[in-house]
């Protein structure tokens, strides 16, 4: 995964919510490659100017739900109509409608659990782990804007000027990512 | 035009806090030592705990016959205090779910502690059902394992069995949701702490969360969908407790009012301790600029809307009884409310229906102690609503020669306290370690009613 070329990053560092907004739109407009934005809270209206897709997560919700469902409905045939029918009130033994409060409660278990799962998987978040980016700020009342400083083009004197237009109160350059 | 509009909102946090003030407001209260208030009422409630402790090992110990049952009122205190807990719970789900769909903003500042509440009388009610068993150490069987008896399965007909879904699906989610809110604000707390073995602690859960904004949009979708499977589940579960009762044929219970009925009544209870807990928590834990008056009048709106929809379930059942011409049906209703535990009867309604009205008053509303007390009340009230269904009804069966009485055992008291005594030790321990207010969602509504925005 890690490239074996050390990769440069300029960080700037804000604390209102209108000036992470600003500098992240302008930044975008002029082209340049935005890494990732840190926040104390989620920043509305961040996603467009980071042109973020929506997530694909109710996907693995709704699929993993409907098979915890079908699995469910499935088992309790088998158990109540083939592997060991019994009889329960003159009831048939594939009573459907019987089946559907725990059908309903597992597809929720799947749909839940697996939702969070695959959450914490993409986003790489496990027990133990360690920030990817940590300043004491970020998770406190400040923002962080990292770009990548892609090729020659990255104009470094001309994107601390526009973090300075949005009130930047530091900015630095980094050859990796990691603790500030 | 728009700032008439803006003029309109009223900020949700007072005291004109900024965000790094959020932060210090609701952390430093952590990291001090407790204070002698927490120590006394923590004490109080473990010791309330360890009676409850003793109680149930007791009863375990000896068996069933050290409950006050009979072979007519075979269910009686274990399935009231089931039904109570269970209905504690659901007013954290709504608020964390429910009013989350609905865009309420004001939920930020109640609804982390509110979820807690729901974990911890979840955790509560559990215990009953597994006590009742009489054999606890069997309670496995509820599940469908392979097993040498077939392999015999477990009867997926019967509403016990959903039962046993419904509530273990039910604390599965709201612990998970729970954990997931929680995630920004450890990751808060462990960059706060210093190096020590709280941090460790703290850090291991917060599983390196960084405030990236790509796992922020994630998040926020995760929080959506499990928003959108707590309300339907909460609904389910409660609907599926009052199934337990609904589908026998016994009179006074074999009524198809029951669902709503009981999901009504369990947000109007859990709003209630909602508004007990936060009554407390405000004044002991500092916290007057998050959770407002302002969070307690709309509390106390949902209380007298929910207290209607009770009462009209309570005229209702009096008026579907009256008009099936079913001699049973009719006589029980009668019996519930001038029969030997009237006082149950006129207890539920005197608390969950009269005094509630109350609240219409702003200067009710508006005071404290008032809605503390009143809260108290319904809690009381909605108690014995559960203790009227379950042992009134019971209590008279069809054949005379067969009636009986029921009063509890010591023992079945003490269990009750000792479950109180749970869930406030729980409550403790959770004010104390770890932030009871969500606060990376309080600072997202912090400009609220400020600034035009």
């Amino acid at each position: 995964m890690k490239s074996p070329f050390s990769r440069r990053f300029f960080v700037g560092i804000f604390e209102r919510e209108e000036d992470i907004l600003g500098a992240t739109n302008a930044a975008r407009a002029l082209g340049y490659k935005i890494t990732d934005v840190y926040a104390p809270y989620a920043v509305h209206g961040l996603e467009k100017a980071m042109h973020l897709k929506p997530s694909k997560l109710p996907w693995v919700c709704f699929l993993l739900g409907l098979l915890g469902a079908a699995l469910k409905v499935w088992f309790e045939f088998w158990t109540s109509a083939v592997d060991w029918p019994i009889n329960v009130g003159g009831k048939p033994w594939n009573s459907l409608p019987a089946f559907v409060p725990v059908t309903f409660e597992v597809m929720v278990l799947f749909a839940g659990v697996s939702t969070v799962i695959a959450f914490l998987f993409v986003s790489r978040l496990l027990p133990g782990k360690k920030p990817a980016f940590r300043t004491a700020g970020i998770t406190d009342h400040q923002f962080v804007i990292v770009l990548e400083e892609t090729d020659a083009a990255f104009d470094i004197w001309q994107v601390r000027k526009l973090f300075q237009e949005f009130g930047a109160v530091h900015m630095e350059e980094r050859v990796d990512r990691g603790k500030l | 035009m728009a700032e008439a509009f803006v003029s309109l909102r009223q900020p949700l946090i007072s005291g004109d806090r900024t965000v790094a003030q959020v932060t210090q407001d609701i952390y430093s209260p952590l990291e001090r030592r407790p204070t002698a208030l927490w120590w006394s009422a923590f004490i109080a409630s473990f010791a309330v705990m360890v009676v409850g402790i003793v109680a149930v090992s007791y009863q375990v110990g000896t068996g069933i016959g050290t409950w006050g049952l009979n072979k007519t009122v075979g269910w009686a205190f274990d399935i009231t205090n089931f039904v109570f807990w269970i209905g504690i719970g659901h007013a954290g789900t709504l608020i964390s779910a429910i009013l989350f769909l609905l865009r309420q903003k004001w939920r930020t500042s109640v609804n982390r502690s509110a979820e807690a509440m729901t974990l911890f009388a979840v955790m509560c009610a559990g215990i009953f059902p597994i006590i009742h068993m009489g054999r606890p150490w069997l309670a496995f069987w509820m599940a469908p394992y392979p097993n040498t008896r077939g392999s015999l399965w477990i009867n997926f007909r019967s509403p016990l069995v959903w039962d046993f879904f419904a509530i273990s699906t039910y604390f599965t989610i709201s612990a998970i949701f729970w954990y997931i809110g929680l995630l920004p604000d450890l990751a808060t707390y462990r960059d706060r702490l210093k190096p020590g073995l709280r941090r460790s602690i703290v850090s291991f859960f917060s599983l390196g969360w960084s405030g990236s904004y790509r796992t922020w949009l994630r998040y926020e979708t995760v929080y959506t969908l499990l928003a959108g499977l707590a309300t339907p589940l909460v609904v389910s579960v409660h609907t599926i407790v009052s199934w337990d009762f609904a589908t026998s044929v016994i009179p006074g219970w074999h009524t198809t009012i029951f669902p709503p009925y009981f999901v009504a009544g369990a947000i109007f209870s859990g709003m209630a301790m909602v508004l007990t807990l936060m009554i407390i928590a405000r004044q002991v834990m500092g916290l007057e600029n998050y959770i407002t008056v302002r969070h307690v009048e709309t509390m106390s709106r949902i209380v007298i809307v929910t207290s209607g929809m009770v009462a009209l379930a309570y005229m209702t059942e009096f008026f579907t009884a009256f008009y099936s011409g079913n001699e049973y049906e009719q006589f029980i209703f009668i019996y519930r409310a001038i029969g030997p535990s009237w006082w149950a009867y006129w207890m539920m309604v005197g608390c969950n229906v009269l005094i509630p009205q109350l609240l219409w008053f702003r200067k009710v509303r508006t005071n404290l102690t008032a809605v503390f007390a009143i809260s108290l009340l319904i809690n009381v009230g909605m108690w014995f609503e559960r203790f009227n269904i379950v042992v009134s009804s019971l209590q008279r069966d069809y054949l005379p020669s067969s009636w009986a009485g029921y009063s509890p055992t010591i023992i079945e008291i003490a269990t009750l306290a000792g479950s109180f005594g749970l869930f406030f030790t729980c409550f403790l321990l959770f004010c104390r370690f770890l932030p009871m207010i969500a606060v990376a969602e309080v600072k997202g509504v912090l400009k609220y009613g400020r600034n035009g925005k």
